[in-house]
């Protein structure tokens, strides 16, 4: 169930990259300069650095963290 | 004459700092190309972010911005943001983990490994060499014309790609992987800081602030796309979210992922990944489009953050930023030095009899001696071949990385993969890479002019093949849409044509 709401997350956040209601609009510039469109994608930005985060958290592959060095090739 | 002096000081830095790596180096491969795999936390950031970003984060970006709008900040940074830390999260650190248990330092060492075939690894060097070796020559270029516009044409052109190749053969041959790292600390600071402080002194060079020249933008019909994206195809957006795929199929970023001392420093690079990319790229992208009020009319508009910073900053702070820049160039470029170097010791000195002969010491020295005469050679082709060929090679080297990366995810994920789906894999994407070239420049001739629909470029084939301004596309998607699941295709199902690997091998990875 974990790995099924963490795919999920990962795949409703890649299609909310694809904001085409934001396509042909400029308005309302966000600070009053930002055009809504690059002031969105700046959002998922942030909203990608979020999902990173929850991704450390719950789904971190801990079982690398015990790797013994071997011989260089 | 003040900005060269600047940017002269942060060169000697950096080429003091790469000597002072070389008194810690010990006269093994995995110590010079891999730092002894001891890059930890903060420094593995910044230097797997250097490892990423170029020149075209900061003059790039701003210049697309300049020609096409606010759109190229969506088409290229935040798909970035959210692709590459997912693919450093679950490729890299397996990666890490492989090199460190059973000694891996390429990934054609691993892939050898993986599917008990030295062809395999063979066929995937020279691919993945073909497509490295251009963008290590245009960075080169990037540099020369960097140090030449930010003096004002006092250096030339030819000295500027001297003094770039210089340093960076310097800071590579002396210090291998731990002194690009150290540097790559000081390199990143500069550059990530480059956007807000130029986004800051311009907007206090304007007194009515940046809303004003956002709304004469947006209200007049003849500008206004530069602030939606409605020159913008949604294939053309939604094909680019599979170029950052490449990412960590680029030689450099996987040796970054080898070079970790643990897993955990993963951990914090993926998380901030998409605001360092949004702190560079947000503010070039916003002055970008600016620039077209500001310093209308450009010839070239990737010249435009320079046009802003020489009319609105003072002389000092104009050199410290264009240091800035410089350290963008030269951060991934001593990256692909290190990695073409690292390649072609490992992958073909070593592995062809090279290390039992010269033992590692030897390999080192091979190593530094390829150093040379490959930025030797590159400068030298830097000098005499138009930079549009190159341009168009790194574009190409994108997609056919990003193609490779369902092999990579093959070979660590899937138990049943073989070597000849891998192979199919491979042919694939240099077929396509062939193909698109040929396209690409048949269509020359074909170009629309701006705000124009697609030309068709075969009728008999309908929309199938057409050219945009700088593209050629396939039902209107970049090359790269087939060239990605073409590859996981022919990966999948020759795989389950063909024999699976050996027992041994599959319970050696897949323990």
């Amino acid at each position: 169930m974990k790995k099924f709401l963490l795919f999920l997350l990962i795949a409703v956040v890649y299609l909310l990259h694809q904001d085409f209601w934001n396509w042909r609009v400029s308005h309302p510039l966000v600070f009053g300069f930002l055009p809504i469109g690059l002031a969105y994608q700046a959002g998922y930005s942030i909203l990608a650095s979020i999902m990173m985060a929850i991704l450390v958290r719950t789904a971190w592959p801990k079982h690398l963290e015990n790797v013994e060095g071997g011989e260089p090739k | 004459m003040i900005p060269v002096i600047v940017v002269g000081i942060y060169l000697v830095i950096i080429a003091v700092i790469g000597s002072v790596a070389y008194t810690r180096g010990k006269s093994n491969t995995e110590d010079f190309f891999l730092a002894g795999r001891s890059v930890g936390g903060l420094v593995f950031f910044l230097s797997i972010f250097a490892t990423n970003m170029t020149a075209f984060a900061i003059l790039g970006s701003s210049g697309q911005a300049y020609r096409q709008g606010i759109g190229i900040y969506g088409l290229m940074a935040s798909s970035s943001g959210f692709v590459i830390p997912l693919t450093i999260f679950f490729i890299g650190t397996r990666l890490w983990a492989l090199g460190k248990k059973f000694g891996h330092q390429t990934q054609v060492s691993f892939f050898r490994d993986r599917w008990e075939c030295d062809s395999i690894g063979t066929v995937i060097f020279v691919l993945s060499v073909v497509m490295l070796v251009p963008y290590m020559i245009i960075s080169i270029m990037g540099g020369g014309r960097v140090l030449a516009d930010i003096s004002g044409g006092h250096v030339a052109y030819w000295l500027g790609c001297l003094v770039v190749a210089l340093v960076v053969t310097m800071n590579v041959f002396f210090g291998g992987m731990r002194g690009t790292v150290w540097v790559n600390v000081f390199q990143t600071i500069l550059f990530l800081l480059f956007g807000a402080v130029a986004l800051a002194v311009i907007r206090h060079a304007l007194p009515g602030g940046f809303g004003d020249y956002i709304s004469k933008i947006a209200d007049n019909p003849k500008t206004s796309y530069l602030v939606t994206r409605e020159r913008m195809s949604p294939q053309f957006f939604w094909s680019y979210t599979l170029i950052p795929l490449s990412s960590i199929m680029f030689p450099h970023m996987a040796m970054m992922c080898f070079a970790a001392r643990k897993v955990t420093v993963f951990k914090r690079t993926v998380i901030f990944y998409p605001l360092a990319i949004m702190a560079i790229w947000l503010p070039c992208v916003f002055l970008g489009v600016l620039g077209t009020q500001l310093v209308p009319g450009l010839k070239n508009p990737d010249g435009v953050l320079l046009h802003l910073l020489t009319d609105h900053a003072p002389v000092w702070l104009a050199g410290i930023l264009g240091a800035g820049i410089i350290s963008a160039v030269m951060g991934s470029d001593t990256h692909q030095v290190l990695a073409v170097s690292t390649m072609f010791t490992k992958d073909v000195f070593a592995h062809y009899g090279g290390k039992e002969r010269f033992g590692e010491s030897g390999s080192v020295v091979f190593a530094r001696v390829f150093i040379v005469f490959v930025t030797v050679v590159a400068y030298f082709v830097a000098l005499n071949t138009p930079e549009s060929i190159f341009e168009l090679a790194v574009r190409f080297a994108f997609s056919g990385f990003a193609a490779m990366a369902p092999v990579m995810v093959a070979a660590l994920f899937w138990k049943r993969s073989t070597k000849y789906g891998a192979l199919a894999s491979t042919l694939w994407v240099a077929a396509c890479l062939a193909g698109t070239w040929w396209i690409q420049r048949i269509s020359d001739g074909m170009i629309p002019t701006p705000g124009q629909p697609p030309t068709i470029i075969f009728p008999a084939f309908g929309h199938l093949f057409e050219r945009t301004i700088a593209n050629a596309t396939c039902f209107g998607f970049l090359p790269v849409v087939p060239m990605v699941f073409g590859s996981v295709v022919l990966m999948i199902f020759v795989s389950l044509l063909t024999p699976a690997p050996g027992e041994a091998t599959i319970k050696k990875y897949f323990p």
